[in-house]
């Protein structure tokens, strides 16, 4: 991909570290949209220079920053324990090995209200940019630049056309995809980055079609 | 019809338009973005406008950094250049300017990564001390972010600008470069002069690591701002007397990454070598883990 001016002039964003801070709010922000809604109680596992050096790059606030939704240049980050603490989510850090991943991995559990939970795996892999890997137990891979729809769905033929069909009639274009399965013909999951937004009427109408068993839809490319 | 991958490839089309690398660099972005000149043009002023904010909260006594090891440096270097000084009164904003957004940065406030947070001091630094010693106009301001963009660009597409990967060289030398270039810019120098200026920025700064205590972006980091601002300053001075850089910039960018690669991970980021294995270092790293 061509380096923009803007990645080598920017981003404008709070200190200390891209990988440290600016990763970190991203990962957050990832939960947060697969919440839906602000959780409860968040808990953060984290992973190698994670665990290391959390506190001395803010890599903590900057998790919890992410989670209340706040972009990478949102001063706030600073104060995001004291404003967690208001707005009335708890959360924790623990230290664990997550086995043979980037050094800047954390896994992140979110506690709805509702008692249902969400879970994530993500990295920060260098200058603020994120790899998710896992989401609720799901093997996935998308970076959180582009709008991303996750499917569970039937592992029959057509259904890909069926999903990819109903995107096409709204304009929507597939950036990036990939097709994971757990056996043929049993449960599949499907990643897609697409370059236009993805509405609520087109998550619902993707969730209608025959073998879709769950859509999700993570859109921090704003942030 | 803009794009250019290499420093050879700008100055032919420098030369083929007719153009200034300010100018070429804001078609090639507005092309590769598909946004009309004017946007790139008013999200640079943004840009410039976060710089000038984080250099006046840094000149603030009262900064201190997330782990306490750094702060009101910025604030210290300013009175030396408000009492008169002996390095004369660009080189002193620009280094307190440096100090100032790399203070800024440790205590987690907003700065703009130029070209990553780590060496943020040294393009605000240079570009604001000199349009406000020289009194230019905005306009020129943000040609010169232009010019320090297009000479970043080259370097992350032939090398790398991440001391994981390259050391500090990466990071504050090639911050350096495009801060030269910006100052050469600034002076009404040619493309030619600017790349050669990029150049000697860089070679001075060949072989730098990154050596960070307790892993923190503070301690080498900041002042390592004020050595890049300083380089920067004096080989756009080289550059603007006519002194040429023997090696061209895009070698030097081939070494530099090649100076990388011969890195030990030691010396990479990972806090295990350089500063960071000092004793004294080691005593900071000790304490500041135990409050964790």
């Amino acid at each position: 991909m061509a380096v923009s001016l803007f990645d080598v002039i920017g981003p404008v964003m709070v200190g200390p570290s891209s990988s440290h801070t600016a990763g970190a709010v991203r990962l957050g922000n990832v939960a947060r949209r697969l919440c839906y809604t602000q959780p409860r109680r968040v808990e953060f596992y984290l992973h190698g220079s994670f665990a290391r050096t959390y506190q001395g790059h803010g890599t903590g606030k900057a998790l919890v920053g992410g989670v209340l939704g706040f972009s990478t240049a949102d001063e706030r980050i600073r104060d995001s324990y004291e404003i967690a603490a208001q707005n009335g989510m708890e959360f924790a850090f623990f230290q664990e090995d997550l086995g043979d991943v980037h050094p800047n991995t954390v896994r992140i559990v979110a506690y709805l209200p509702d008692g249902s939970s969400c879970e994530m795996v993500g990295s920060s892999t260098g200058g603020g940019k994120i790899l998710v890997t896992r989401v609720n137990g799901m093997a996935v891979k998308f970076t959180g630049q582009y709008p991303t729809l996750i499917t569970r769905h039937q592992d029959r033929p057509g259904i890909l056309a069926s999903i990819s069909g109903l995107l096409a009639q709204h304009s929507i274009n597939i950036a990036f995809l990939e097709v994971f399965r757990s056996a043929r013909g049993s449960q599949a999951s499907m990643v897609m980055e697409t370059d236009q937004p993805v509405s609520k009427e087109i998550i619902e109408k993707l969730s209608n079609i025959e073998g879709v068993h769950e859509v999700l839809l993570i859109d921090c490319s704003d942030i | 019809m803009y794009q250019f991958h290499r420093g050879q490839d700008l100055l032919k089309l420098c030369e083929q338009h007719n153009m200034s690398i300010a100018e070429i660099m804001l078609q090639a972005e507005a092309g590769e973005l598909g946004w009309e000149a004017e946007r790139v043009r008013s999200h640079i002023v943004a840009s410039l406008e976060v710089m000038e904010e984080s250099v006046q909260k840094g000149l603030n006594a009262e900064i201190k950094s997330v782990s306490g090891l750094i702060g009101g440096n910025g604030y210290r270097l300013y009175h030396r250049l408000m009492s008169g000084g002996l390095c004369g009164k660009t080189v002193l904003r620009a280094v307190s300017y440096a100090l100032a957004v790399t203070e800024v940065n440790a205590a987690m406030g907003r700065i703009v990564a130029a070209p990553t947070a780590g060496a943020s001091g040294v393009i605000p630094g240079i570009i604001l001390a000199i349009t406000e010693e020289k009194k230019t106009s905005r306009q020129q301001a943000v040609d010169a972010l232009l010019v320090a963009g297009a000479v970043g660009k080259i370097i992350a597409a032939n090398a790398t600008l991440s001391g994981a990967e390259g050391g500090c060289q990466a990071e504050v030398g090639s911050a350096s470069a495009m801060g030269a270039a910006a100052a050469v810019h600034l002076e009404g120098g040619s493309p030619p002069m600017v790349l050669n200026a990029a150049a000697m920025a860089l070679k001075g700064l060949l072989g730098l690591v990154c050596d960070p205590v307790a892993g923190l972006v503070e301690v080498p980091c900041s002042k390592r701002n004020v050595t890049g601002t300083v380089n920067a300053l004096i080989c756009a001075e080289m550059s603007l007397a006519g002194i040429q850089s023997v090696i061209p910039f895009d070698e030097i960018v081939d070494a530099m990454f090649r100076v990388g690669r011969l890195m030990s991970p030691d010396l990479r980021e990972t806090a295990s070598g350089g500063c960071a294995l000092t004793p004294t270092a080691q005593a900071i790293t000790r304490n500041i883990l135990s409050d964790i």
